[in-house]
């Protein structure tokens, strides 16, 4: 069956509170998921207050400030700070959402209400965890792959580029943004319980991405290796994806979208 | 030994060979179809099958059974015992393939589904057609 508890090795304990800063007027508690793949102990949660005087205003700038003033050993992924490459994709007040895209402030109204004071962060969801907040993406990735995102053409390449009327062109927006940070996919209950076999929202909607695209040649090709009650079929319109995505993409829109296309060429 | 290229549990293949798996079964929207097409045909078909009940409440049996050998009215049950259970057979399965993980236990439970869906209707369609035909009072 679904596991619906977590193993005992995965239960989560009281962690380490975090020396206050000095000399700070404007604290704020985070509580932050951390687990060591190496001292075998079972994932704690540990409490720091950040100094917001001496911080910037994202949930990133904090995760920074408590890296480089308090405890270095905190691992997570950052790299643009801006929202486009999708490193910092994490569990933020039981939302998923981007590090550097989600304000300190913005998040705990996130949490509909439930004002515990403290921020809490956590790896994103059902995903293994390498550390701390840093989970394995590599099947998220492999997914990702094996729906072919390139463009796939019989007819020989013509001397410039393919060509394509704006109204095709437009066919992409909201379909090309997508960062592939995995908030989405790992939001989805269906991915949870099947994600080995369901290729996942942020997968499928790249596969539209594919499958819409005027310049490709192999929509078939694509529409059969979806074809399957797990890879598409799992998606039951849950809404998490498009709920979550920090991009404000909807998935849950394109998969409904590829399943209108499998009725079209039987129909 | 076991082909045990289903279980994707299996850490020194690679990613790629793990989720290609055993590739698309080709199987899946045929199913989807037919669930809207059920529940499109299950509105009606249930609100014709309420009033039918409802006009049965508190009348004397002679009087149920004449409803029942009414053409319309017994064509109405047919088609409402075949498409509810057509749904409700394809929505267990769905819930199994989202629940259910245990190999032997999912085979179990899918053939049971199916056993089950079979003989409600069939059993259903029996006391529809014995009633409405035999006049049974």
């Amino acid at each position: 069956m679904a596991q619906f508890n977590l193993p005992k090795n995965s239960q989560i304990t009281e962690g380490k509170t975090w020396p206050r800063p000095t000399g700070a007027n404007n604290l704020q508690e985070f509580r932050i998921y951390r687990w060591n793949p190496d001292d075998g102990k079972n994932p704690r949660v540990d409490v720091y207050q950040v100094d917001r005087d001496d911080c910037g205003p994202m949930v990133l700038d904090a995760l920074l400030w408590i890296k480089s003033k308090v405890d270095s050993t905190l691992v997570f992924r950052r790299s643009c700070r801006e929202g486009i490459c999708g490193s910092c994709a994490m569990n933020i007040e039981g939302q998923n959402a981007l590090a550097c895209t989600m304000g300190i402030d913005e998040c705990q109204e996130h949490a509909k209400g439930k004002k515990t004071g403290a921020v809490r962060i956590y790896p994103l969801p059902h995903m293994p965890v390498l550390k701390d907040l840093v989970p394995d993406l590599t099947n998220f990735f492999a997914q990702h792959a094996s729906i072919e995102p390139w463009l796939q053409t019989e007819t020989p390449a013509p001397e410039g580029e393919w060509k394509q009327t704006p109204e095709d062109r437009a066919q992409l927006d909201g379909l090309y943004e997508c960062i592939l940070c995995a908030c989405c996919t790992t939001s989805c209950p269906s991915y949870w319980w099947n994600g080995d076999r369901f290729l996942g929202p942020a997968a499928l909607l790249q596969a539209y991405r594919w499958l819409i695209d005027s310049r490709d040649e192999n929509t078939g090709e694509r529409l059969d290796a979806l074809h399957d009650p797990f890879r598409l079929y799992r998606c039951h319109t849950i809404m998490n994806c498009a709920n979550t995505c920090p991009k404000s993409l909807n998935p849950a829109k394109a998969i409904a979208e590829i399943k209108k296309m499998m009725i079209a060429r039987e129909v | 030994m076991a082909d045990n290229r289903q279980n994707t549990n299996v850490t020194m293949r690679t990613p790629r060979a793990r989720v290609k798996g055993l590739g698309a079964s080709g199987h899946g929207a045929g199913h989807f179809w037919t669930q809207r097409l059920t529940a499109a045909a299950n509105a009606p078909l249930m609100l014709a099958f309420v009033v039918i009940v409802a006009l049965m409440a508190n009348r004397p049996y002679p009087e149920a059974v004449a409803l029942m050998s009414h053409p319309v009215v017994a064509l109405i049950l047919i088609l409402a015992v075949i498409s509810v259970t057509a749904h409700m057979r394809i929505g267990m399965q769905v819930i199994i393939e989202d629940y259910v993980h245990d190999k032997k236990l999912k085979l179990l439970s899918l053939l049971a589904n199916n056993f089950y869906a079979v003989v409600v209707a069939v059993a259903c369609l029996y006391a529809i057609l014995r009633v409405s035909l035999g006049k049974l009072v």
